[in-house]
């Protein structure tokens, strides 16, 4: 009874829990069911929000760079699709480790591990920083096939800048590199972030950098849909990017690469510009460097080989060295006299060698003088004693005045950056230049230098054949340009850059006559006559030595100066004499005497320009011309003069800097 | 003999005579909401899934065919079987994902723990049938002692997910068996006050260098992440946060089938397993989340009514502890999905992905399918 009893108690209890059990069941679901409608009905805008913020990326699609063509079509910069292997800094625990990892997968140098570590300091956390470019398709494979175990490793497809010219035109093409923090101040200063996000590489030096804004384009946008690895599963809607527009310069390239092998091993600048359209046909600065290595982001090796060389291969001496233009002056000169109407064609000094000016005698190169020199000779036999006295009659002020328009001393605004002004001397930069009163004072001795082109003087050589290029074009200064067409990526059109006249300096044309054909007297019988001998057209030229080093007195002897010491030589020509088509200025340094080294350079490229044909036919250009070039090189003794040829030496060294 | 006919429709009859036709019914809604859902989450593992659909029925109506008796006869061997495997786990063991859990016993790998979740009930329902009409106070104690072995050899594997779902199973017939409400009241108070303060107090407890001694330090991670999914986005938080991101964005009526963006765009972890929830909650809305709801509540009740009318002591407790099984599952898979609980390896019962807990939940359901069976022929005889 009591077993019955005690069991159907049991059960009882067992049915009573069983009703408590269900109501905390019903509590519990009730629970879920108000957490599902608090999540998805009261909550669900937010988490919908969430859900796209979650899936929908926002990609910049990076334009392709427009490329660069000399005047021929001959490609100097473009593109090519290459595969790279890139680590992406903040995802990845162990660089190091990765980077081993890698390293059985795929060769990796351990220079390019230096510059990979190098680039990763420089770079943010978030962006991928390239470990090698062009890798084979087989290293795509083997890298892909393990991306699994290696977080943060992405191979991609990216477009890279190849210069196919290497260094022939380095200095003009420029490079493209890795932005850095400076350009992205720069760009955002510009207001040109949002154009730039995805773009790796922006143009650092010469025309890359010049014509950014063309070559760059517009960065297209691409929706995507991203999946919780953040790659893009599909594309929901694009705006294409606009390609960056196509260069085509007036620069010959072919003439650049003869011009840049005239030069052999030595230091110097070139620029020849067409007259009539102030269009560059080649700018040459020697030695030169190979713009391909900056492209990945120059390994620190490279980089200090070009930085520290004493040759300094960075620098564009075409357009930021600026030298005393020597004896290349005096066909300015010339022309000043008679524009001012002290001098007239006809007119002859008597030289015995030597220019007094007060206590102080101003030395010819030719000992006892050239006897009787009127304008012709005093071009072709380089008569320091003519343009001593001329610079005398002139005065300092009307140099200046007449020579300003010429370009000279101020920047010429060619579509390169990084241009100097150079030294146009005047008492009114004299007293702006110096600070203590004494160095403020402006020395009648130093117009006297300033008449053969020493002193204060300082052109660039692209200075020196843009003038050139207006006296030999009745006076008509164009701004020199290097790009011809911008060539429009959409419609294909070719947006000609029009020459531009600056000025039109208003010249006599018969004494722009008699100075030509002092230049073209040079090339036949004078300083010019042994580098131009035997030439099928006809030619003006004018040699020049640029002091670098002051002697105080002593005769200079090639030979015993150091090579560094040594003069910087000249020669500025144009051809053919009666409509030329070419006007250009050569510079070597240290080249010694103008006739020597500068000319035959100046040579072999009208001879490519003209005819057509490479240089190495007419034998023995090489040889000395020290007879002929009979020496320009004015001795300048003590006092106001001395303190000018040390002006002079300082000046190159300066603007190596 | 003679009388032997071959009758195909008699042999049906027999074949469906341990079958529960209302068990039956929610099982098959719960399956096929299972299979509806893997299509979209992971179609790839569709075939495995049919073969664990297969075992786990085969599975039920052997367990639906055997007798509560015969049953509660295998629970004494089964029990100490479990044991003995479970030492063996934690002495020579596979490692995977940093815990012990598996036992290699040549033919096939098995995972004694599972055992557990069926023999501990079957254990202690028997043990209190034998105490039936005069249990006392001390039974109740050598029933914890029961428990407590096994809930701690799961939990030094260490497997926290599946001690607490064993510990759960026994505390349910301690429960049914009628443990004093004075002693269950207090310990519920108890617990409350625990997570309320872990809760209040989750900030400081939850510094790195606060050691919490009696949970692992992947334990203590869990439950701060769910006290602020946002302390570690990516990392351990990314589950809770993603989850109740597919579950928010579903909205009322959902995102369609198959469209699920976080499911399909794997934002969603584990979305074919543990947080299977998330893609139903995604796809099929509030709606589709009350409609699985419902179908768990029906089959809680379905399986209180056979537990109530159970003939004996022991089945009915067997089928009470069985029933509130199926409700933990439920309620803490859905729970730690939806961010109210930590994220402890359970899964949503019948719907997850995987042959293990699938069987063992079908395992269950035949033994209520059993224990209903016994009821109709005690009444009939």
């Amino acid at each position: 009874m009591t077993e019955i009893r005690s069991t159907a108690q049991e059960l009882a209890r067992f049915r009573l829990r069983v009703v408590v059990a269900m109501l905390f069941v019903c509590v519990c679901l009730g629970l879920l069911a108000a957490r599902f409608h608090y999540l998805q009905v009261v909550r669900h805008d937010y988490y919908l929000t969430r859900a796209e913020d979650n899936r929908i990326a926002l990609l910049p699609k990076v334009p392709h760079r427009g490329t660069i063509v000399d005047r021929n079509g001959v490609v100097l910069a473009r593109n090519y699709a290459t595969y790279t292997l890139e680590i992406t800094p903040s995802q990845v625990k162990d660089i190091q480790g990765t980077l081993d990892e890698l390293a059985t997968l795929v060769a990796i140098e351990p220079r390019e591990r230096r510059r990979f570590m190098k680039l990763l300091e420089e770079s943010r956390s978030f962006e991928s920083v390239p470990v090698r470019s062009r890798l084979s398709d087989e290293e795509v494979a083997r890298v892909v096939s393990q991306r699994y175990r290696l977080p943060g490793v992405d191979v991609k497809a990216r477009l890279l800048r190849d210069y196919p010219q290497g260094t022939v035109g380095a200095h003009v093409v420029g490079y493209i590199g890795r932005i850095n923090q400076r350009d992205v101040e720069r760009i955002e200063e510009a207001g040109e972030t949002a154009n730039y996000r995805g773009t790796q590489h922006i143009g650092k030096a010469g025309l890359e950098q010049f014509y950014e804004s063309e070559l760059h384009g517009t960065t297209g946008i691409e929706q995507v849909e991203v999946n919780a690895g953040g790659r893009a599963v599909r594309a929901l809607s694009s705006i294409a990017p606009t390609s960056g527009n196509d260069l085509e310069l007036t620069l010959d390239i072919e003439l650049q690469r003869v011009a840049e092998s005239a030069f052999g091993a030595r230091r110097g600048a070139l620029v020849a510009i067409e007259p009539s359209t102030g269009g560059v046909l080649a700018l040459v600065s020697t030695p030169s460097f190979d713009p391909n290595l900056f492209v990945d982001g120059i390994s620190t090796q490279d980089w200090k080989a070009l930085n520290e060389s004493p040759d300094h291969p960075l620098l564009n001496r075409a357009i930021y060295s600026a030298y005393p233009p020597g004896s290349t002056f005096k066909p300015f000169m010339a022309l000043a006299g008679l524009e001012t109407g002290r001098r007239t064609p006809g007119q002859a000094i008597a030289d015995f060698g030597y220019f007094t000016l007060g206590n102080h005698r101003f030395m010819d190169d030719k000992v006892g003088g050239h006897g009787m020199v009127d304008l012709h000779k005093s071009i072709v036999v380089s008569c320091n004693t003519y343009y001593y006295q001329l610079a005398h009659d002139l005065g300092i002020d009307n140099i200046a005045k007449f020579m300003a328009p010429f370009g000279f001393g101020a920047r010429t605004g060619i579509d390169l950056p990084g241009e100097a002004n150079g030294v146009l001397p005047s008492p009114e930069w004299k007293r702006q230049r110096f600070r203590r009163a004494e160095q403020q004072q402006w020395f009648a001795g130093e117009t006297i230098s300033v008449g053969i082109g020493q002193g204060y003087n300082a052109f660039t050589p692209l200075q020196l054949a843009n003038a050139l290029a207006a006296l030999v074009n009745d006076g008509k200064l164009y701004r020199p340009h290097i790009v011809r067409y911008v060539v429009d990526s959409r419609t294909g059109q070719r947006r000609a850059v029009e020459p531009e006249p600056l000025r039109e300096i208003p010249l006599k044309t018969s004494n722009i006559r008699a100075v030509r054909d002092g230049m073209v007297g040079v090339n036949i019988s004078g300083t010019g006559k042994r580098a131009f001998q035997g030439a099928e057209y006809t030619s003006g030229g004018k040699t020049g030595t640029a002091q670098v080093f002051s002697l105080r007195g002593q005769r200079y002897v090639e030979g015993r100066v150091r090579e560094r010491l040594r003069d910087h030589s000249w020669f500025i020509a144009y051809a053919p004499a009666e409509a030329p088509r070419i006007a250009l200025a050569v510079l070597v340094e240290n080249g010694g005497f103008g006739a020597q080294s500068a000319a035959p350079i100046a040579r072999q490229v009208m001879d490519y320009y003209l005819l057509h044909r490479q240089a190495g036919e007419p034998a023995a250009e090489d040889a000395v011309a020290g007879e002929l070039e009979g020496g320009e090189q004015a001795e300048t003794a003590p006092t106001d003069a001395a303190a000018a040829g040390a002006a002079a030496a300082e000046a190159p060294a300066g603007s190596l800097r | 003999m003679s009388n032997w006919r071959f009758n195909p429709l008699a042999l049906v009859r027999a074949f469906l005579r341990p079958i529960d036709p209302i068990l039956m019914l929610l099982l098959a809604v719960l399956l096929g909401y299972a299979w509806v859902l893997m299509q979209s989450a992971s179609p790839e593992r569709l075939d495995n899934q049919a073969l664990h659909f297969a075992i786990a029925l085969a599975a039920m109506w052997a367990m639906a065919w055997l007798t509560p008796a015969h049953l509660l006869r295998l629970a004494l061997p089964l029990y100490a079987l479990g044991v003995v495997l479970l030492i063996g786990v934690d002495l020579f063991g596979e490692i995977s994902k940093g815990a012990r859990r598996w036992l290699d016993i040549g033919i096939t790998r098995i995972q004694p723990s599972e055992i557990m979740k069926i023999s501990m009930p079957l254990m202690l329902a028997w043990y209190f049938h034998q105490r039936e009409g005069h249990t006392r106070f001390v039974d109740f104690l050598i029933a914890g002692a029961l428990l407590v072995v096994p809930v701690g050899l799961i939990l030094i594997q260490p497997d926290l997910g599946t001690s607490l779902l064993v510990a759960a199973s026994g505390l349910y017939v301690i429960y049914f068996a009628g443990l004093s409400w004075k002693l269950i009241v207090p310990l519920m108070v108890a617990l409350v006050i625990g997570l309320g303060s872990v809760v209040a107090f989750g900030d400081t407890l939850c510094q790195p260098e606060v050691d919490w001694q009696v949970l692992r330090e992947y334990q203590k991670q869990r439950v701060c992440t769910l006290l602020d999914p946002t302390r570690d986005p990516l990392g351990k938080g990314f589950h809770i946060i993603q989850s109740t991101i597919a579950i928010g964005s579903g909205g009322l009526m959902g995102k369609g089938w198959m469209e699920g963006t976080q499911t399909h765009l794997a934002f969603l972890p584990e979305r074919h397993t543990d947080f299977i929830f998330a893609v139903l909650a995604e796809e099929f809305g509030l709606i589709g989340a009350v409609v699985l709801l419902a179908t768990y509540l029906l089959l809680i009740v379905r399986g209180f009514v056979i537990a109530a009318f159970a003939p004996t002591h022991a089945s009915r407790l067997l089928a009470g502890a069985i029933t509130m099984i199926f409700f933990t599952y439920a309620f803490v898979n859905m729970g730690m999905v939806s961010g109210i609980l930590p994220v402890v390896g359970v899964p949503l019962p019948f719907i997850s992905y995987g042959g293990t807990a699938l069987v063992t939940l079908c395992l269950g359901v035949g033994i209520l399918m059993s224990i209903q069976r016994s009821r109709l022929t005690a009444r009939k005889a």
